[in-house]
């Protein structure tokens, strides 16, 4: 049987929030919550884990500082050592603090790239990609649960409908699960 | 939710709602262009193709077409370079570093700061490549292998790092924009009505769908950006002080440059910045949102970075002296007093004299002047480079040499050009983009919000007022039949206590202006007044009251209206003399 989702809209954040903890707490499981700007707190409520893009852009860092260091290493030092008013270059460490600004550049340039670009592969955010928002207004001014019965074994369509309905919802509406991407 | 203190000045005018905000962003982007913008549009693309035409005849006839000679062999070309990067300081400063600093008010400059950012990089860009004279080896400032033998470009160069610099700040500039723009997109697509808006926005919009999970991503991303922008932002302008200051040319030569170029580079494009939002704010009606408390801040930013500007003017007066080096000297009494005199009094006057006016208040909120002003400061740091560079080598070691720079109609044609393009490239962005960080706008609206400050805003569950039942109802015919989806429009019961909340909210806000607006940061602790235990604390807290002077300032009347709020323990705080106990307190 295809999975049913109920979309409970309401239209504030501080209503959804509240909402969200109502019916966590009599033991709803919400899959999502779609909104047109971030609603703070929300995320331990409904189990979504904070991120782990940082260590990501971290990662991204250290590669692109190793990168710089293996790429001047090999141009100024072991290939071509340039002569520059005879200062120090026959070494790296010697020549190093010539060598700062780019190191600080590459790992900048690679940390926000890489970073940048796993949040969009990650999101599932590209060009061209559908939108899967329920509603128009989700990036107005409405606020979406998506409730999957699938997600909900202990309870029917009626109770959950019970329950949303106690919370400060606007609209209800329940269709089949459609996977858009 | 965060409340901010009462004596901050809203930043949003008004009572605006979540759709208040998109209505009003979106409405000059899906209407038609107004005369004045085609007029704009026009001008502006006219002189860029002027411009671009004399790029083509510099490319085709050579360097020497522009002003330049033996002595002077840096001059417009590089003066324009560090000018436009120093405008495309102000964007990033902007949204990276005062997004560290929790600053609110960026939330209704950040967009259009960092386009402009991104058309002045754009710009600055462009004259290196220029000015070397054969573009289409411009790849070779690049590290890359040759068929030259071993000749690799000279990591130990500033003109190397510029490269290096320049382009990171560029691209991470455009995601860093890019990313904030996303969600904006998505809703400009989920509003538009044509087919092909509808296309091109959800192109642009990369299938953003506002999930819980992207939103979490999206605050940290734009959160660890900020911090690489950061001092992104201080590298690149120091960077760019290295070519002249690691050089040994008397006047370029010193240590002070990179702290004084970077306040330069942020004093001009803060400048920038209030020529345009001047202009744009009036031409899109978006004074609401960006007003004479944002026109005033970034005044105070300008104040500030023009006050160490003129600080670094003088000190390094002062060090040519000290040094004790002739050469050095001759070169600050050659600017001062020389054949460039007027260009050297221009930048005094223009850079050190004009922002201290705005320590005045009535003058630092006045928008005229304030735009008088920016337009003032951007000519000044335009001679601020000018000074710095043709004046430091118009007159070198050997007086046989000694010349002056004569600019060609070429070189004023490219920069006017750059002008030009800059300004075509921000018509078009005002026009196609959100000009205001929509999503962002609608975190802040509850709490610096007018309306939500000063407690005139109708509840939010008074759906009458809503007036845009239309899309609502869009929404709710949307499910068709055959989904068998049983639509149930629910008013929420309990009207009764929705009536009885609103009411609640009216006596909470008409009690705290009695008492005056309390402050989380600097609460005592009531527990300390006899009758009040950590639960009724929780409660005043709750309702806004933190402090002793708060329930000092309470009569007869305040009791009641707090009984009739708490609905606990009539009576009690008249009999304890909560207000006696305060005062009390408040002198202890």
């Amino acid at each position: 049987m295809a999975d049913r989702v109920i979309y409970a809209t309401y239209d504030d954040d501080h209503t959804c929030l509240e909402g969200a903890k109502k019916l966590v707490a009599e033991g709803v499981h919400i899959t999502d919550v779609f909104s047109p700007f971030p609603i703070h707190g929300i995320d331990p409520v409904i189990g979504v884990k904070h991120t782990r893009l940082g260590i990501v852009a971290m990662m991204f860092a250290v590669t692109g500082l190793m990168l710089a260091v293996i790429g001047f290493r090999y141009f100024m030092i072991a290939d071509w050592p340039m002569n520059i008013g005879g200062k120090p270059n026959w070494t790296l460490l010697e020549n190093y603090p010539s060598f700062v600004p780019i190191s600080f550049e590459f790992t900048v340039l690679f940390a926000a790239h890489g970073m940048a670009l796993t949040y969009f592969l990650r999101n599932k955010t590209l060009p061209g990609m559908p939108a899967d928002n329920p509603y128009p207004r989700n990036t107005d001014d409405r606020f979406t649960m998506e409730i999957r019965l699938s997600d909900n074994h202990g309870m029917t369509s009626d109770e959950l409908h019970a329950k949303i309905k106690q919370t400060a919802i606007v609209e209800i509406e329940e269709k089949d699960y459609v996977e858009i991407k | 939710m965060h409340k901010e203190a009462a004596i901050r000045e809203p930043l949003i005018l008004g009572h605006k709602t979540y759709s208040d905000i998109t209505e009003d962003v979106c409405r000059p982007i899906e209407g038609k262009a107004p005369r004045a913008w085609y007029i704009m549009f026009g001008i502006s693309l006219l002189v860029g193709l002027y411009g671009i035409g004399c790029i083509l005849y510099l490319l085709g006839t050579g360097i020497g077409t522009w002003g330049l000679n033996k002595t002077v062999e840096w001059a417009w070309d590089i003066t324009n370079f560090v000018w436009w990067v120093g405008i495309g300081h102000a964007g990033t400063l902007i949204s990276a570093v005062l997004l560290l600093f929790r600053q609110r008010w960026r939330m209704a400059i950040n967009r259009s700061a960092e386009a402009m950012t991104i058309f002045a990089v754009f710009m600055a860009g462009l004259f290196p490549l220029i000015h070397m004279g054969r573009l289409w080896v411009g790849y070779w400032v690049l590290p890359i292998p040759n068929q030259f033998g071993s000749l690799w470009v000279n990591f130990n160069s500033p003109l190397l790092w510029d490269v290096f610099a320049i382009s990171t700040y560029l691209t991470v500039s455009v995601v860093f924009w890019y990313i904030g723009l996303i969600p904006d997109f998505a809703t400009i697509r989920d509003r538009a009505k044509g087919a092909l808006s509808k296309k091109m926005y959800g192109i642009l919009s990369f299938g953003w769908s506002g999930r819980a999970k992207h939103w979490n991503r999206f605050e940290l991303v734009s959160l660890v950006l900020a911090g690489l922008a950061t001092p992104l932002v201080f590298s690149v302008h120091s960077i760019v002080s290295f070519d002249f200051a690691t050089s040994v040319i008397p006047g370029w030569h010193t240590t002070i440059f990179p702290p004084y170029f970077v306040a330069g580079a942020v004093f001009s494009g803060f400048a920038m910045v209030q020529t345009l939002l001047l202009i744009l704010r009036k031409g899109m009606k978006l004074e609401a949102y960006i007003h004479t408390k944002h026109v005033e801040y970034m005044n105070i930013v300008i104040m500030v970075t023009g006050s160490i500007v003129g600080v670094a003017y003088l000190t390094e007066l002062f060090i040519s002296w000290y040094s004790g080096v002739e050469y050095e000297s001759y070169a600050f009494i050659n600017r001062a007093t020389g054949p460039y005199w007027w260009a050297y009094w221009s930048m005094m006057t223009f850079n050190v004299i004009s922002p201290q006016l705005m320590w005045f208040k009535k003058l630092r909120r006045s928008l005229l002047f304030t735009f008088f002003i920016s337009i003032v400061v951007n000519i000044g740091m335009w001679f601020e480079r000018f000074v710095i560079i043709v004046t430091s080598i118009h007159q070198d070691y050997l007086p046989s040499s000694w010349s002056m720079f004569y600019p060609t109609w070429t070189d004023i044609g490219v920069f006017i050009g750059t002008i030009g393009i800059f300004f075509a490239f921000y018509l078009a962005f005002a026009r196609y983009f959100p000009v205001l960080a929509i999503a962002e706008l609608k975190t802040i609206v509850k709490i610096s919000g007018e309306s939500y400050k000063n407690g005139t805003a109708p509840g939010h569950d008074d759906h009458g007022g809503d007036d845009h039942s239309g899309g609502s109802a869009a929404v709710v015919e949307a499910p068709k039949a055959e989904e068998a989806a049983p639509v149930v429009e629910e008013k929420v019961e309990e009207a009764k206590e929705e009536i009885s909340e609103e009411e609640k909210s009216k006596r909470v806000s008409s009690l705290i202006e009695k008492l005056g607006a309390g402050n989380a940061e600097n609460k005592d602790d009531l527990k300390k007044i006899s009758g009040v235990g950590p639960k009724l604390e929780e409660t005043l807290n709750q309702i806004g009251i933190y402090s002793y002077e708060q329930v000092s300032k309470m009569t007869d009347n305040e009791y009641d209206l707090l009984d009739s709020i708490t609905g606990t323990f009539p009576g009690r705080a008249k009999r304890d003399d909560w207000a006696g106990q305060a005062k009390e307190l408040m002198n202890k």
